[in-house]
């Protein structure tokens, strides 16, 4: 049984005249100590999964589908049940988490109080486990007692995530967590993922919009457009043959230090406005491949045969039904 | 400085002894991590900051010894581009407003009508559509749209060096290298010297003829680009250098040796 098992997710937000779509129809599956990177462009829809999966979303969102974690459905929980899944079951080191601590208590003391809001431990216990974590992440148990703006950007990115490990969760969500960094300290964090997952059998769920990273970390790689997947491959073949236009156009748009400079190539036009959306595949406007059933027809989910799903008509030609 | 307390003055050297030429018509990039002084480099050389000691030479002239006029044409000569265009345009500024500001403040398009002239042209050399954006407000244009902005009202003056500094890190990743190609563009068209400053190797090798290096306010490097990346000299770049994510490789054989770092 998968860890996380998402089935037909679809959600939408609250505006003031209707809802607005903002995840159409995904699945995906994370098996235990799995690394999924889920990428895409801004308003994409891939901070809107991460949220829903740990029940933050707005409360008048609509969500329908299944997400089952650990095999307990998250989509109908109450809130209560929610409180307790949440952070022992899933945990999130959120987007600019480095800005998230508060400036005026030590970064140990509000670890010490997020483990004692959430388990009946003493003071003393919670303190001994907070060392522990900092160890585990790499900082000097010493610093415990340290305030935010004594700690780097990229120490205090380790601080959120020893927060985020403090009640061993099976699933830590990362939401852009590197971004922030210089490239130095992005590789030490990156590494110290490795490390956690190797040695905690933690899963990842790892939300960025630059796939170059991905292929650093994720095992497993989902690219996002418009609320909708576009492919989903591990990441080998992900980054060795990409094959929707789109993730080949996105990997293509990164310049690397190896690669062939004259491969590099940016999207025409502009990521996609889930407000305004066009008809058929949402990405035929800036697509190099689109041919007439493109503009009319929304394509579905393809099974590939080396196991990658991929929406996408290109791929579905002399093909009599596609397998969603 | 001595003395202690809440507002003592405390120095901080940012810039120390960095040494290096930029030649006419080339594009060098300057890479480096957070604080290493690249953006405090650049600064200086607009003149935005002032060094202790040390010079800065334009055209063979020091920049910081120019008389009245001569340092109005040099803020013309020299123009800057900012990494976050939403902090460096005027919020209650059109597109079209702030494209005009420099050419009226440098009293470069004499009557009101040939300075609209210039400005639609300006619009549509940075890839915009006059039509859809002069009128519109920062607040209405995306992030690149802002960028193109602030690129078109750099180059309304015709400077001769221009200086980006990290231009498209705020950007998604599917249109920097839309920005990076009009840049490219408008420095041949221009006959442009710019100095890109960016913390991302692989734009860097994209965009730039030659790259210099700095960590903690040195210079630690400076070569042509391919000649840097494929045989750095000094184990700091090759350090940066081996923290670049690279997709180009293999994916297994990255994840693998990270497994084992």
């Amino acid at each position: 049984m998968p860890l996380v098992d998402v089935k037909g997710l679809c959600i939408d937000y609250k505006l003031q005249n209707g809802y607005l779509r903002a995840v159409d129809n995904v699945s995906f599956q994370i098996d235990e100590g799995e690394v999924l990177g889920l990428a895409g462009e801004s308003g994409s829809g891939k901070s809107t999964i991460a949220h829903s999966i740990l029940k933050i979303l707005p409360r008048s969102t609509r969500v329908s589908g299944s997400i089952l974690i650990d095999g307990t459905e998250v989509v109908q929980m109450d809130d209560r049940t929610a409180r307790a899944y949440r952070w022992k079951v899933v945990s999130l080191v959120p987007q600019g988490s480095m800005n998230a601590f508060d400036p005026v208590i030590t970064i140990g003391s509000q670890i010490v109080e997020s483990i004692r809001i959430h388990s009946k431990v003493d003071k003393a216990d919670a303190w001994r486990r907070t060392r522990e974590l900092f160890s585990l992440v790499g900082i000097p148990e010493g610093r415990a007692k340290g305030y935010p703006h004594e700690f780097s950007g990229g120490m205090k990115q380790r601080a959120a995530i020893a927060m985020a490990l403090s009640l061993n969760p099976k699933l830590v969500i990362l939401d852009e967590p590197t971004t922030a960094l210089d490239v130095v300290v992005q590789r030490q964090v990156l590494g110290l993922l490795a490390k956690l997952r190797r040695e905690l059998g933690i899963s990842f769920l790892f939300v960025t919009h630059d796939l170059s990273v991905l292929s650093e970390i994720a095992t497993k790689v989902a690219v996002m457009y418009a609320g909708r997947l576009a492919e989903i491959s591990n990441s080998e073949a992900m980054f060795a043959s990409p094959k929707h236009p789109y993730s080949r156009a996105l990997i293509h748009a990164i310049p690397t230090l190896s690669g062939d400079l004259s491969l590099v190539k940016s999207i025409p036009g502009v990521p996609a406005n889930v407000l305004s959306l066009p008809s058929g595949c949402k990405f035929h406007p800036r697509c190099p491949s689109a041919f007439d059933r493109c503009m009319k027809e929304e394509p579905r989910l393809l099974q590939m045969d080396d196991g990658s799903s991929v929406a996408c008509h290109l791929f579905d030609r002399g093909r009599k039904d596609g397998r969603e | 400085m001595s003395g202690r307390g809440l507002f003592a003055k405390q120095v901080v050297t940012a810039v120390d002894g960095v040494s290096i030429s930029v030649k006419k018509g080339e594009t060098l990039g300057l890479v480096g991590q957070s604080g290493s002084g690249k953006t405090t480099l650049a600064r200086t050389v607009v003149k935005l900051a002032r060094p202790q000691s040390g010079s800065v030479l334009f055209k063979g002239k020091n920049v910081f010894d120019q008389r009245r006029n001569e340092a109005k044409a040099y803020r013309r000569q020299v123009q800057m581009i900012f990494q976050d265009p939403y902090e460096s345009l005027n919020p209650r500024a059109t597109v079209e407003r702030a494209i005009e500001e420099p050419l009226v403040i440098h009293r470069l398009a004499g009557n009101s009508s040939s300075r609209k002239d210039r400005t639609l042209n300006l619009i549509r050399m940075v890839g915009l559509n006059p039509e859809a954006v002069s009128k519109k407000y920062p607040h209405e244009l995306s992030g690149g749209e802002r960028q193109r902005t602030s690129i078109a009202r750099a180059l309304a003056v015709t400077p001769e060096l221009l200086l980006a500094d990290e231009p498209v890190s705020m950007l998604d990743v599917s249109i920097r290298i839309g920005i990076i190609d009009l840049l490219k563009e408008l420095k041949r068209e221009l006959d442009l010297t710019v100095v890109f400053i960016t913390h991302d190797l692989g734009v860097a090798r994209y965009f730039c003829d030659r790259i210099a290096v700095m960590f903690k306010g040195k210079l630690i490097e400076v070569a042509a680009t391919e000649e840097l990346l494929r045989h750095p000299s000094d184990p700091y770049t090759r350090q940066l250098l081996e923290s670049v994510p690279d997709p180009a490789k293999s994916a297994r054989e990255k994840f693998s040796s990270i497994q084992k770092g």
